[in-house]
């Protein structure tokens, strides 16, 4: 193809873009003067040089367009959305020519007369039509474009490699869009004098170039690691020297290929405003923080996820004016862009003031779909439910508009954020609108990693991913039990799965054994975290990331491979991966992969503790309850006052046994399960224990039995769960963490807010298990903020008590808000004299309970509970 | 004895350290660091279902690349380079073994002996498991 012709395709294809922003910003400002000036240019100037260059098609298209411009400038002409779609759809025409162009070097046969009619009719509405070249033969009229066109004939009769000068109205947008426009590399082209400041370089030389500097950067380290062996000669200083620059080339390469995030919002304004005509709606799209700087790579992936989002939002998430009136919302809809810059990674927040997500119709959809089954769904929130909206093949639109329903669905956003390592949430208010928050790195390039080692293997594990290292041996404080085989480590009282890298990776069992010291690498994905067991942990390194062969894809455990300083190669861990491998393996083990191979994702499961009664009935108590596992020896448990004891720990701890019929052993060991809370232990001693599952906290039915909370189908066997409620209050009459057996209610919504973790996971199960949604805040503060985010609750249940926010600021506070007057509270609190009820009351509560009288606890709350949610005239939305 | 077009060689090479790929297919011996690029090591023998004796072998890397990546087949050793005459070419016979009929495009007779001729792109289309 021509160059001329080359570089005029470019130059124009640019131009378009910024008419596109142009002209809707200019729908919205039509009495500004300057933006009328910039559109007329350009339109002038393509035009100017079609005429040039001998393409009639365009240069009719181009005239028409300019004609109207010109009548708009010259006030002639109102501007009207009519007037703007036709303007639009000229460029749009000139857009397919040039497409054609760009693949035949010719412009293409066809016919834009009716188009051409169309405007000139508009143009001739309420003014008498001016000769159409008139607006190009009076120059005295378009100073600007004359000098323009003259620089144009100048500027080809020097140098026919220059290429018309594109005017640029604002560099940003120019450099936006990437020489992909055309389809050869272009040479590098000339600039107008307006942006001689910048170069257009070809993005295939800097990522060529970006791939010299990984290079250079695993060189250097090489060196360094050499130098590291030696004292002192005459290499170091110019080394260092070298080390610095290669470390600011690789800066300076790294920041060539960021470009800014509004690149990837070009489009969007016209995109919005298409929809809005289409849809008749008044949508504004504000776009904050356009110039926040990202890698070119992840611009180009997250671009269609982003467009995908602000569509959906424009499409179903702004509600018609008049609905929107009827809301008492003002009738234009937002949708809301923000970019920024947070601890190495780039947030975008994607939010809009529409209706929100339509929770019935996602649990519809869920259930039709076979994503979950009705009691499943019943135990989950609705901020749980709407995250259905990124499993694949879901789509809630229940319309199929040409503009969303194509078969893209969010879960493809999904997949394509987490690729490059990034990640997703979405929170929807019904009523107020939806927010998505991506996180994604700066860039893919180069990232830190923890360098570890398995059976003399060196594996590097993403740092991102990486929580904290725990030494462990068996002499030390912190040791690796094992519960059937299943590793866990007891960390901060808590339990926590661990993965062996050597026995996922079937790498040479260890033959040291005893008192040998290994590492756990706490690391963390999504919510739930995991410890991976490892022999030597060294540095962290930089290490640039390349993906691993084809063949080795299948493989889940490596998200890349890379070449250390030393020259070796090394694989690189991905945590995903490995916890779902990891997953996979504990169920084969117990073979119920099919019910493992059902779950999705480590959120919504609960690790479960599985221990062995006389008979061979399995019993369950979540995994978060338990503080430690001990076997003690027979010969150290005491009988005292009809209790049984044992000294631990410098103290008295009591042991109830699970079966009244317990025969405590004379010799040998005692399993025992201990709970400990403010201080205080007990344990509960058991014939065994048998496993750790991870499930689905699904309490199918109440159980008569005292001691039990129900059942529960877990690892694809019914098994009791255990109300460590009951145990307790054997053990101390005054663990005043009371238990909740409240009577069956309808699918209705409490928030129970108590410091004490210990009691929110005592209460919340029992709550679930009488069918209640339960959601669960430490302390006031956070229970407003997810009163705030996730309105609809029909109870709210709270200790006085708790640090930051206690419980007779948080009732007040929620009293004061408008939206929640009549929502019923209950107090409950260890102190509950005449005073701390009048107290409560003043503040907000409807009922005022005390913790400390356990045995009646259960009974009195659920009194209390059906008590105020039938006084209370509060229905809430759901 | 194998022949493999020397178009598509690129290199070859004493492999230094191979890191192995636990977890990976079993032809996948492990991975080199070639002059900075990582290349995937396919070991020949077990490709071929040969079994091969110790752990610890001595042997040579033959460098190909197929669809711009590039793969190295590790191989007991390496021979000379050799012209064939076009006519001295024969179809593999169908009583050969049907892994090594997959993998093979033809026979030539050198000499006294026959030379299978690898095709590259099927040795290198190897099923990762899922």
């Amino acid at each position: 193809m021509d160059d001329l012709l080359q570089e005029f395709l470019t130059e124009t294809n640019e131009s378009l873009a910024t008419l596109d922003v142009e002209l809707v910003r200019f729908e919205r400002e039509p009495s500004d003067a300057k933006i009328l000036g910039n559109i007329f240019r350009l339109m002038h100037t393509i035009k100017g040089t079609c005429g040039f260059l001998g393409l009639p098609r365009l240069e009719a298209v181009a005239h028409a367009g300019e004609n109207v411009l010109g009548k708009f400038r010259d006030g002639e002409l109102d501007v009207t959305p009519g007037a703007v779609t036709l303007i639009l759809k000229a460029i749009d025409r000139i857009r397919q020519i040039l497409s054609a162009m760009e693949q035949t070097g010719a412009e293409p046969a066809g016919e834009d007369s009716a188009l051409i009619a169309e405007i000139n009719a508009m143009a001739s509405g309420q003014a008498v039509p001016e000769m159409a070249a008139a607006s190009l033969d009076d120059d005295g009229g378009f100073p600007v474009a004359a000098e323009l066109l003259a620089e144009v004939a100048q500027a080809i009769e020097q140098n026919p490699t220059l290429a018309a000068p594109a005017p640029v109205i604002e560099p940003d947008v120019k450099k936006a869009e990437p020489a992909k426009a055309n389809g050869e590399p272009a040479a590098p082209a000339a600039e107008s004098s307006a942006a001689a400041s910048s170069i257009r370089v070809n993005v295939d030389v800097i990522e060529n170039l970006m791939t010299l500097i990984s290079e250079l950067v695993l060189t250097r380290n090489q060196l360094l690691q050499l130098q590291r062996g030696q004292k002192g000669n005459e290499f170091k200083v110019p080394l260092q020297r070298l080390s610095h620059l290669t470390s600011d080339l690789q800066d300076g390469v790294t920041r060539m290929r960021m470009q800014p995030i509004g690149n990837a919002w070009a489009k969007l304004p016209r995109i919005v405003r298409d929809l809005a005509v289409e849809t008749r709606k008044r949508i504004e799209l504000v776009m904050l923080g356009a110039d926040t700087e990202l890698d070119r790579q992840v611009l180009e992936i997250i671009k269609d996820p982003l467009t995908h989002m602000v569509r959906n939002s424009a499409d179903h998430g702004i509600e018609p004016g008049a609905e929107r009136l009827a809301a008492g919302k003002p009738e234009a809809g937002t949708i809301t862009l923000k970019a920024y810059h947070e601890s190495g990674h780039i947030f975008i927040r994607i939010s809009d003031d529409g209706r929100g997500l339509n929770v019935e119709a996602i649990r519809r959809k869920a259930i039709a779909n076979g994503l979950v089954t009705e009691p499943e769904l019943a135990t989950m929130s609705e901020q749980q439910i709407i995250q259905f909206i990124f499993r694949a093949g879901f789509s809630t639109a229940e319309k199929v508009t040409s503009v969303s329903g194509r078969g893209v669905g969010m879960d493809v956003v999904r997949t394509n954020i987490e690729r490059i390592g990034g990640a997703i949430e979405m929170s929807s208010v019904q009523g107020q609108g939806t927010t998505f928050l991506i996180k994604i790195p700066l860039t893919l390039a180069i990232v830190s990693a923890l360098i570890v080692e398995a059976a003399s293997q060196r594996f590097a594990i993403p740092q991102i991913n990486v929580i904290e290292l725990v030494g462990v041996s068996d002499r030390s404080d912190v040791s690796i039990q094992r519960i059937n085989n299943a590793p866990v480590l007891r960390l901060r009282d808590r339990l926590l799965p661990l993965v062996s890298l050597r026995g996922l990776l079937n790498l040479a069992e260890d033959e040291t054994g005893a008192g040998r010291t290994s590492y756990v690498v706490v690391a963390q994905v999504g919510s739930a975290k995991f410890g991976i067991i490892v022999d030597r942990v060294f540095d962290t390194e930089e290490i640039v990331v390349k993906p691993v062969a084809p063949i080795l894809r299948g493989t889940p455990f490596y998200a890349g491979n890379t070449i250390l300083g030393d020259g070796s190669v090394i694989l690189i861990l991905d945590p995903n991966g490995i916890a779902q491998a990891a997953r996979q393996q504990t169920a084969d083990d117990g073979k119920s992969d099919v019910h493992a191979a059902a779950q999705d994702g480590i959120k919504d499961e609960t690790s479960f503790l599985l221990f062995g009664t006389r008979g061979s009935e399995l019993k369950a108590v979540p995994l978060e309850l338990v503080a430690r596992l001990e076997d003690l020896d027979a010969a150290s448990i005491e009988h005292v006052g009809g209790r049984h004891v044992v000294q631990y720990r410098d103290h008295l701890m009591p042991l109830v046994p699970f079966d009244e019929f317990h025969e405590w052993p004379a010799s040998g060991k005692q399993a025992v399960l201990v709970f400990s809370d403010h201080g205080r232990s007990m344990g509960l001693a058991v014939d065994k224990v048998v496993d750790i599952v991870r499930d689905r906290m699904a309490i199918e039915l109440s159980s008569e039995r005292t001691g039990l909370l129900g059942s529960a189908i877990i690892a694809g066997k019914a098994t009791d769960i255990v109300n460590i409620g009951h145990f307790l209050t054997l053990a101390f009459t005054n663990w005043f963490d009371g238990a909740v057996e409240a009577r069956v209610v309808a699918q209705r919504r409490a928030l129970v807010v108590d410091d004490s973790a210990f009691f929110r996971n005592l209460i919340v199960p029992q709550l679930r298990a009488a069918q209640w949604h339960v959601t669960s805040a430490a302390n006031g503060a956070e229970a407003l903020r997810i009163m705030e985010a996730d309105r609809p609750f029909d109870i709210v249940i709270s200790d006085i008590e708790m640090p930051e926010m206690g419980g007779l600021d948080f009732a007040a506070a929620v009293r004061r808000d408008q939206r929640w007057q009549g929502l019923p509270m209950i107090a409950l609190s260890s102190h509950a004299n005449a005073n701390d009820v009048q107290q409560g009351r003043a503040a907000g509560f409807d009922e005022y309970l005390s913790k400390a009288d356990q045995p009646r606890l259960p009974e009195n709350l659920a009194r209390a509970m059906d008590a105020v949610t039938q006084a209370s005239p509060w229905r809430n939305a759901s | 004895m194998f022949g493999v077009p020397v178009t598509r060689v690129q290199d070859i090479l004493t492999p230094d350290a191979i890191a192995p790929v636990p977890g990976g297919p079993p032809e996948v011996q492990g991975l080199i660091n070639l002059r900075g690029r990582i290349v995937t090591v396919i070991d020949l023998r077990t490709r071929l279902g040969l079994r091969h004796g110790g752990e610890e072998r001595k042997g040579m890397c033959v460098t190909v690349e197929n669809d711009g990546e590039s793969y190295t087949l590790f191989v007991d050793g390496v021979g000379d380079v050799v012209t064939l005459a076009a006519d001295t070419r024969e179809d593999s016979p169908t009583t050969l073994d049907a892994l090594w009929k997959d993998l093979s495009d033809g026979v030539f007779r050198v000499n006294d002996r026959l030379l299978v001729i690898l095709d590259v792109a099927r040795v290198l289309a190897i099923r990762s498991k899922q």
